[in-house]
């Protein structure tokens, strides 16, 4: 059974952390996030003018836990407002903090994240930044207090997978906190490849909710998070570059 | 009284942030402040403060709700 993620000391019941945005339908959302297995599901916050389909999701979901998020949001200012008005309107203080620098590739801002990371842990927020794939940059929110850090596999909704898997090897070999790799998942296989590198948990949106079956790449993903657990931890063997014999080499007949 | 909700200008008639979100709730065909959230002037008004804080011209005040996201 896959040992359950501890994130600031609450346990949660499955390491695939789900997004609620762009499915087909709202029934398509409730039914894929049911099949996902995810127990923390992420929402955003927006002003009321700026509302449309999905205005009701928090409804829908009464029975998950919420993980709000600041995204759009470009400075900390901005961030910091976000994160305390998620606080009054949802009732937690678990906050996925993003503070984008660029909007082509929607990188984040590394000193706005560092100095929103700070304030918000100042004010008591369980704070799971999203960052570049910068062991440095992960280092030093780890140190300011976040709960987790949350590095990039590659661009959000790129789905290109992990892009640079040496770098989140090194972050999770030396993270003091859970590593949860966030956005760029394309496929189970990438949400795979995350954790055997050693990520605590995947966070995921656009594969699930933009696959032609969002229900079906909603189980294969839980699937893929769990054989990716389970491989990390038995250990896989080592790499060679000419073959083993699987089978025993005495007592060949003809020998 | 000028307010700036949600960065419209608005005449509302109300005189509490109370007032202002029920004008807001009848639009939205709430009743229930359940996932929804007010800064005035840039600072977080809890729910239970609403009735007690009044809005003053030139106020500017964010509404926002929880909603899908990634």
């Amino acid at each position: 059974m896959t040992t359950t993620l501890t994130i600031a000391g609450e346990h949660l019941s499955s390491r695939l952390l789900l997004g609620t945005a762009g499915y087909p339908n709202q029934k398509i959302m409730v039914d894929a996030i049911k099949a996902s297995g995810a127990a923390l599901v992420t929402v955003s916050i927006r002003r009321i003018s700026l509302q449309g389909h999905g205005s009701d999701t928090i409804s829908l979901l009464s029975g998950y836990r919420f993980l709000p998020n600041t995204a759009g949001c470009e400075t900390a200012r901005d961030a910091i407002l976000t994160a305390q008005l998620a606080r009054e309107a949802l009732g937690t203080n678990w906050i996925k903090l993003e503070v984008i620098g660029d909007r082509e590739t929607l990188y984040p801002d590394a000193s706005e994240l560092l100095e929103a990371t700070r304030v918000l842990v100042d004010e008591g927020f369980v704070v799971l930044p999203y960052c570049s794939d910068d062991p440095v940059l992960c280092q030093r929110l780890a140190d300011l207090g976040a709960a987790a850090v949350m590095p990039m596999g590659s661009l959000i909704g790129s789905g290109m997978g992990v892009a640079n898997p040496a770098n989140l090897a090194v972050i999770c070999r030396r993270a003091s906190v859970p590593v949860i790799v966030d956005a760029g998942i394309g496929t189970a296989s990438d949400a795979v490849i995350a954790m055997e590198l050693g990520a605590s948990g995947v966070l995921l949106n656009t594969a699930v909710a933009k696959a032609d079956d969002p229900i079906a790449m909603a189980h294969a993903m839980r699937l893929a998070v769990e054989a990716g657990w389970f491989a990390c931890s038995a250990g896989r063997i080592p790499r060679r570059l000419r073959a083993e014999p699987s089978s025993p080499q005495l007592g060949l007949v003809g020998s | 009284m000028r307010l700036v909700i949600n960065g419209e200008q608005r005449e509302p008639l109300g005189a509490t942030l109370n007032d202002i979100w029920e004008e807001e709730a009848r639009e939205l065909q709430t009743d229930s402040p359940s996932g929804f959230a007010i800064a005035l002037n840039g600072r977080v008004v809890p729910k239970t403060r609403w009735r007690d804080t009044p809005v003053s011209d030139g106020d500017q005040i964010n509404i926002i709700r929880a909603m899908a996201g990634g």
